[in-house]
């Protein structure tokens, strides 16, 4: 491409304002992402408090996590979160997808009302959400249910339910934007096939059966995968709601992270945090790599 | 199918207006009364769901706090009084949190812009030789998930290196690291890969700079995608709670979303909730201006960030 080489000779002649262009990246990036990344694994296998400098401890960080009570309880709590979303936010975000994309009329306040919540600070979402989990029989969840008859729930209050409320509401703050996804990838089922399955005689369930779905197979995945990757970090939810209470039920790994690091008596283990910050990263690596995988036409396409 | 909707979220023309149920489905009484049935609950559904809490929040908002502690679900049972809105706004200092988010929020989308639109001109039109390499190791971070860095950032933010200086309870502190988003970066350069280079050849041969060309040329031509940054740019740092929770101790300096939650133990109810929905006021009225960015091109922008 004769074009592009034009450019770069061009550039190579005044390479200090390349420079100059490239500053800003360098210097933010640098500081506030390539540099603390390297840290976080260097700190992984340091102690240090700040005060007197950083000691090499080797994997101890790493044994001193794995070995903390409460790292079993934030792990499997945090799969349970996990496992929790998927149930409540995997199939309802795919069932509006398809009801919305066949409506005829008032498209998009259906998609408005479904993206509002998403657009709502997650701060005040809780802080709502809180109150409306109130455990008394006059709370607002309460008050609803009692009309039915059902009731009145402890919700934020019982171990057993804690759990599920946060789950609830994070699903609500979220499913707005799964739908439009699935709204997009809607649009991309070529028409023809439906024509050809019509031929064939093919029901509407048959349509969404063996067109639609086989054809959303690819985005379903890649919406999977980042659910996972953002409920394995959810912290304003956990931390605004019950601070990871009642008994631990709600302690996630990520609110261990900030235990570690910024609520310990004793000053922070910044070691520690460090170390299971490394852990969480590596296991969702796994997960972002798919996922780049899985969506590398859409960065090379252009 | 990945490239065809990534070229509808381009804005190219989607792919017709058939759909799953065909014209004929449509004739039949039968098909036609469950799907309007369905599109009726579901309307009603999405109504409830997504307005619903909304609409509470303001009603709760002007009523008094006794109302809505003993009969949540109640519409006026004793009228409705404006000046909660009033009150909070005044006399819980929530104007100066309203201003302290506004300051944040210009200054984080300043230092984003700058920093997306130049690498992005520099990675994709002026080219340096070693042009890959940055671009590979910005797109790395990706790959990471922001929460790895949250400790090893806050003690370069306590302890900035080669500086030497602190930048806790100064909005610096919020400012610089939000420039550091490799997905600004990325939608800003497949947008300048996009555009003509024949353009820039004639401003070339013209005598136009490196400088001339990207303040006089590249920028006014990109003011589709600097809106989509920007406005995720606003709504995101608008939204964002454990980062300035960490390096903003100060109360005078903090956001709303950081002193809503301690607001709560110290102000009245129905003052507290008049609070909250003048911090959702921005968004939400961000999000009808902008709707149509937002319902096209969101999702996946606002997924990969988390």
């Amino acid at each position: 491409m004769p074009k592009r080489r034009g450019m770069r000779t061009w550039v190579s002649r005044d390479g200090l304002s390349t420079l100059v262009f490239l500053l800003p990246l360098l210097i933010i990036f640098g500081v506030f992402s390539w540099f603390p990344i390297g840290r976080a694994l260097v700190m992984s296998f340091q102690e240090t408090n700040l005060v007197s400098p950083p000691t090499w401890v080797g994997f101890n960080n790493f044994v001193n996590v794995l070995s903390d009570p409460l790292f079993g309880t934030a792990v499997s709590n945090t799969l349970y979160f996990m496992l929790l979303a998927l149930i409540f936010g995997y199939p309802i975000p795919l069932v509006l997808a398809v009801v919305m994309s066949e409506t005829r009329h008032f498209k998009g306040l259906y998609s408005a009302l479904a993206y509002l919540p998403v657009v709502i600070p997650p701060v005040v979402s809780v802080l709502l959400w809180r109150f409306f989990y109130d455990a008394s029989p006059n709370g607002v969840f309460n008050s609803i249910l009692g009309w039915v008859g059902l009731g009145p729930f402890p919700w934020l209050q019982d171990p057993g339910t804690a759990m599920p409320s946060i789950v609830l509401e994070a699903t609500w703050a979220a499913a707005g934007g799964t739908v439009i996804i699935y709204l997009a990838a809607l649009l991309s089922v070529p028409p023809e096939l439906y024509d050809a399955a019509e031929v064939d005689g093919a029901s509407i369930w048959n349509k969404i059966w063996h067109v639609t779905l086989p054809h959303l197979r690819g985005i379903l995945l890649i919406t999977l995968i980042l659910q996972f990757i953002a409920t394995a970090q959810l912290f304003t939810e956990p931390y605004l709601f019950t601070g990871g209470g009642p008994a631990n039920s709600t302690t996630t790994v990520l609110l261990l992270i900030y235990h570690y690091a910024f609520q310990n008596s004793l000053g922070g283990d910044y070691g520690m945090a460090a170390a299971l910050s490394v852990m969480l990263a590596a296991f969702l690596g796994i997960f972002t790599a798919v996922y780049f995988w899985l969506t590398r036409s859409w960065s090379t396409s252009s | 199918m990945m490239s065809r909707v990534a070229k509808w979220r381009r804005g190219g023309a989607p792919e017709g207006d058939r759909r799953i149920v065909s014209v004929a489905d449509w004739r039949r009484p039968g098909v036609r009364r469950t799907l309007r049935t369905i599109h009726g609950v579901t309307l009603v559904f999405l109504f409830i769901v997504g307005m619903g809490p909304l609409l509470w929040l303001a009603k709760s908002a002007i009523t008094p706090t006794q109302d809505t502690l003993r009969t949540p679900m109640a519409l006026w049972p004793h009228g409705f009084d404006l000046s909660y809105l009033v009150t909070a706004w005044t006399q819980t200092h929530i104007d100066r949190y309203f201003m302290n988010t506004v300051w944040i929020v210009v200054g984080c989308w300043l230092v984003q812009i700058t920093v997306a639109t130049t690498a992005a001109y520099t990675l994709s039109i002026l080219r340096p030789r070693f042009g890959n390499v940055i671009l590979g190791l910005v797109l790395a971070t990706l790959f990471v998930p922001s929460i790895v860095l949250l400790v090893p950032l806050y003690l370069t933010v306590v302890n900035v290196p080669f500086l030497n200086i602190s930048m806790i309870d100064t909005f610096w502190a919020v400012w610089l690291p939000a420039g550091a988003s490799a997905f600004n970066i990325v939608i800003m350069k497949r947008f300048f890969d996009g555009l003509p280079h024949e353009i820039f050849e004639a401003a070339r041969v013209d005598g136009a700079g490196p400088f001339r060309l990207f303040w006089s040329v590249v920028l006014p031509m990109s003011r589709p995608i600097l809106g989509v940054v920007s406005v995720f740019a606003v709504i995101g740092e608008w939204k964002d709670y454990l980062w300035p929770l960490l390096v903003l101790r100060n109360p005078d300096l903090q956001p709303l979303s950081v002193r809503l939650p301690t607001l709560q133990s110290s102000t009245q109810l129905d003052i507290f909730l008049a609070a909250l929905l003048i911090s959702s006021a921005i968004p939400i009225a961000l999000f009808l201006l902008f709707q149509r960015m937002f319902l096209r091109g969101s999702g996946l922008s606002g997924a990969i960030k988390g």
